[in-house]
């Protein structure tokens, strides 16, 4: 890691770091088998990033996972092997079997049953897989409401079943780490980190990020709405729809017709701060999983999504 | 956000806060309010809000700022918080998090979740009201979990007429509550959510007030709360050991400050070192604060393991295995006083168990009650004692060293939280007598091994009779044995105890106590009791060496105790006749890994003897 023109820490960033290694250690110390999921986003990129400062000189006792459901941007594809490459990592990939075999995909199976299948199931399917016992997820208490209530060590009964009227109280820095066979822990180190401190830490601290979240002409159609970048040819166009370059950017990246762009002209990570300080909408305005149904996020998780 | 700087957004200490109220303070209408104020509210949240509104609102055609933050389905449809809530947002000159916590008596372990985190406390009051009993309990909790700065939210001044006389006469009332608590500030604020009034936007209607809106208050209490200035306390987490040539420390830095070259113990074992290096991915450090996560080594090769606690040499924790606590009881079991529950400070657990319970506290006018058990959101002044001896700092002096919380052995849930009020020294003081006949020299003299035969079950499944055939057995084998049973046990030394959960609990302690003496002294002890809590017999099991108890989980069903009766217990049981007893209105717990298990023989309880002195052939507690 270069440290060279590296910018000091604030003194709540430096706050919001050593908090997010000290429960990134707890875990390495106290279950058998834990996992680091990975996104490839910009929260599972400074998740890393910790996990890598957490046990420096030692690398992270403990694998990434990514959850490939096929239809990811092939940029962001890209970046987790290439950063895979540079952490000295061990990299699980793991796609659901059944829902290629179904041909579950985002565009005529839905966005609510392709994320089903192939992003929960496929989860739960590599969890048991491996014999994870805890998995480490980017997910923010400011991302949604649902999100807001979420412990730090989220438990899970076997099943994978996430109860959130059976949650366990979290006093003090004191985690409960006990779980019985079966069982499993989520944590989430980032819990308390805004989508501005991701930013400004990614900055100080210069973690590559995927190139997608900068603004750069991009080919794009519109549709309900929303602008979605055609990233292959698997996406049909419907009638009347061209694609069209625009200056765009993603402020959060997911499968590709699923993820909506943003007009911007933001290239470097100042002007995205910039521009996120100025902004009106929130990030996840760009998913289109969120707006399925009222409260979805809660139902998702209950089945088991992070 | 307006007129922000990215630079000045950075400045800022963060500030920890709780806001406490019951349903209908207006709680969530007041971080609404603060989200929708400091423009923290986007456009699609907005939107979302407005659906919301229209479907689940109580505030007619307005929008209704509390569903912003009651984000599960349930509570949306109840109209109530049921669990904590973390919200984010910033002003130019801060950043906040605020923990929002339900206000009912049956969510006060919500509340002391929000509060252990927490700098300050925003206790609101409805102005129609005035201070209420839930007021005191507020304020209680958060003095309990050591917040030192109270904001009085007198809210709904609007629907008093903006009236400063009420206003003062409830501030008048608090304070004079307030005083034993002893919070460092109390800062009261005329205010409406609702409307906005003084919480960010200073009020036209209360010009008799001058004092600072809620958003600046909050944005100039101080929060450095001195844990620079305190003992070094560095629990270690994790050996750090990537090969042969490096072993650090890795943790986080509870208070104090530390410097290689700096001379440090390891609180429980008292092995001295000096520290080496601070380590960090972004290079050493020439000096390691309080909150900060690093890396430590030490010049010397001393035993150092996770859970320890480094101190400087002239600055220790204390390190005792008994000590007194303020515990709140989280879970619908009761807490019952000879449990052994998981105690987890700092990195460590350690079992740990309540050894007497001094008094609970009632929540609402802080009196003082005598108590058998803690239930559920109950507080209780505790003598606790661990397994082994543990580094601890008074709750007060210090969050980090002094705050525990107790797990369930079984079901591993967060069954209690525990404030640590003061070590006791009894467990240093008493230096056991070393003797010069050990249990060793008495098995070569016996010829035989000791141990707790533990007969288990139902009341009438036949315990006491095999124990009987198998104390006869073994004394034709000249083996040394004595029988505890209830008879033998409940008229004397147990004579002072009843049928509760709490009592049954001490029964078994006691009766384990005695058995231990009994395997010290050589003997074949044959303890014949229901004993239905797992929890219990695990306590006893725990008291001997691993060989040393076999539990015999005589397993004859209900239907066939109750047909045979021999007491008539059932039939009275039945009629009501008998409270709690096992098996009719008390549960049994069945064994899930006895070393042996009973089921009816036909042949009757001599076969079934027979198969318990084979067990003990088999396991060498006597010759064959």
């Amino acid at each position: 890691m270069s440290t060279s023109t590296r910018i000091a820490l604030t003194p709540h960033l430096r706050r919001l770091e050593s908090e997010s290694i000290g429960i990134i250690r707890e875990v390495a110390a106290e279950f058998r088998n834990p996992v680091m999921l990975y996104s490839i986003g910009k929260d599972s990129g400074v998740m890393l990033h910790l996990a890598m400062k957490a046990f420096h000189p030692s690398k992270p006792p403990f694998p990434l996972l990514h959850i490939d459901t096929r239809w990811k941007f092939r940029a962001m594809i890209e970046h987790r092997d290439a950063i895979a490459e540079r952490y000295g990592v061990k990299l699980l990939v793991h796609t659901n079997p059944d829902g290629l075999a179904r041909g579950i995909n985002p565009i005529s199976s839905g966005s609510q049953l392709h994320t089903q299948v192939m992003k929960t199931e496929a989860l739960k399917q590599a969890l048991d897989k491996w014999q994870f016992d805890a998995a480490f997820g980017g997910a923010r208490r400011d991302e949604e409401k649902s999100r807001a209530k979420e412990r730090v060590f989220s438990f899970r009964s076997a099943g994978h079943v996430w109860d959130p009227r059976n949650q366990r109280p979290e006093l003090w820095n004191l985690y409960n780490t006990r779980i019985s066979q079966g069982e499993t822990i989520r944590v989430f180190p980032l819990s308390n980190w805004t989508e501005l401190d991701i930013w400004q830490y990614t900055r100080a601290e210069q973690i590559p990020v995927v190139p997608l979240y900068f603004a750069a002409p991009r080919p794009v159609i519109e549709r309900d709405g929303q602008l979605i970048m055609r990233d292959d040819e698997r996406m049909p166009l419907k009638p009347g729809e061209r694609e069209q370059e625009r200056m765009v950017r993603f402020r959060s990246l997911g499968c590709y017709p699923l993820s909506a762009a943003i007009e911007s002209s933001a290239a470097t990570l100042d002007e995205i701060i910039a521009e996120m300080l100025a902004s009106r909408t929130s990030e996840r305005s760009g998913r289109l999983i969120d707006s399925d149904e009222a409260a979805s996020m809660e139902k998702k998780k209950r089945d088991g999504y992070f | 956000m307006t007129a922000t700087s990215d630079g000045a957004l950075t400045r800022k200490a963060l500030l920890r806060f709780l806001t406490c109220g019951s349903v209908d303070d207006g709680k969530s209408t007041l971080i609404g309010r603060l989200l929708y104020d400091t423009q923290l509210v986007l456009e699609d949240q907005l939107a979302a809000l407005e659906r919301d509104s229209a479907k689940h609102g109580t505030t007619g055609e307005d929008l209704d700022l509390a569903l912003l933050v009651d984000g599960l389905q349930a509570e949306r449809e109840q109209g109530i918080t049921i669990d904590v809530a973390y919200r984010f947002f910033s002003t130019p000159r801060r950043a906040f998090i605020v923990a929002d916590t339900p206000g009912h008596e049956q969510y006060t372990r919500n509340m002391a979740t929000g509060a252990s985190n927490s700098q300050a406390a925003v206790i609101l009051i409805d102005a129609r009201k005035g201070v209420l009993t839930q007021t005191r309990r507020h304020s209680y909790i958060c003095a309990l979990l050591g917040i030192k700065h109270v904001v009085l939210a007198v809210n709904k001044i609007d629907l008093v007429e903006f009236s400063g006389e009420r206003f003062h006469r409830i501030v008048a009332d608090y304070l004079g509550f307030a005083a034993p608590l002893k919070f460092a500030s109390v800062t009261s604020i005329p205010l409406s959510a609702r409307f906005g009034d003084n919480v960010i936007r200073r009020s036209e209607h209360t010009s008799w007030y001058d004092g600072p809106t809620l958003i600046e208050h909050l944005e100039s209490i101080d929060v450095s709360e001195g844990l620079e200035e305190k003992a070094l306390r560095f629990p270690v987490q994790w050996v750090n050991r990537p090969n042969l040539d490096f072993r650090g420390f890795s943790g986080t830095v509870a208070s104090g400050v530390v410097r290689p070259g700096e001379r440090v113990v390891v609180a429980a074992s008292g092995r001295e070192s000096t520290i080496q290096r601070i380590v960090t991915a972004d290079g050493d450090l020439s000096e390691a604060r309080a909150g900060d996560a690093v890396t430590l080594t030490l010049a010397d090769e001393i035993d150092v393991a996770r859970g320890d606690v480094l101190a400087h040499a002239d600055e220790r924790p204390e390190v005792v295995d008994q000590f007194a606590a303020e515990v709140l009881w989280m879970i619908e079991e009761p807490m019952l006083p000879g449990r052994s529950y998981l105690m987890r400070i700092g990195t460590q657990y350690v079992p740990a168990r309540v050894t007497s319970l001094k008094h609970k506290t009632d929540v609402n006018t802080l009196e003082h009650m005598a108590a058998k058990t803690l239930a559920l959101n109950e507080i209780g002044f505790c003598n606790l004692a661990t397994a082994t001896p543990v580094a601890l700092d008074p709750y007060a002096d210090n969050r980090a060293t002094g705050a525990f919380v107790l797990i369930d052995r079984f079901t591993n849930a967060t069954a209690g939280a525990g404030m640590i009020s003061f070590g006791l020294r009894r467990a240093t003081n008493i230096h056991r007598q070393a003797l010069l006949v050990d249990k060793a020299a008495r098995v070569r003299l016996n010829g035989h091994r000791p141990a707790v035969l533990w007969f288990t079950g139902l009341s009438g499944s036949g315990k006491s009779t095999i124990a009987n055939v198998v104390e006869r057995e073994l004394h034709a084998l000249g083996v040394h044995t004595y029988m505890l049973d209830g008879d033998n046990v409940r008229h004397g030394l147990n004579r002072d105890l009843g049928f509760t959960d709490a009592d049954r609990v001490e029964n078994i302690r006691r009766v384990g106590e005695v058995a231990k003496l009994f395997v010290d002294a050589g003997a074949v002890v044959l303890c014949s009791f229901i004993s239905p809590f797992r929890a219990e017999r695990r306590m006893v099991r725990e008291l001997l060496a691993a060989e040393e108890f076999i539990e015999i989980f005589v397993d004859t069903p209900l239907e066939e105790c109750q047909r045979r009766d021999p007491k008539g217990l059932y039939a009275r049981a039945l009629e009501g006749k008998i409270k709690n007893f096992t098996g009719i209105d008390s549960p049994y717990e069945a064994p899930q890994n006895a070393e042996i298990v009973l089921t009816a023989s036909p042949l009757g309880p001599e076969e079934e003897a027979r198969r318990v002195l084979e067990a003990l052939r088999t396991r060498q507690i006597i010759g064959s």
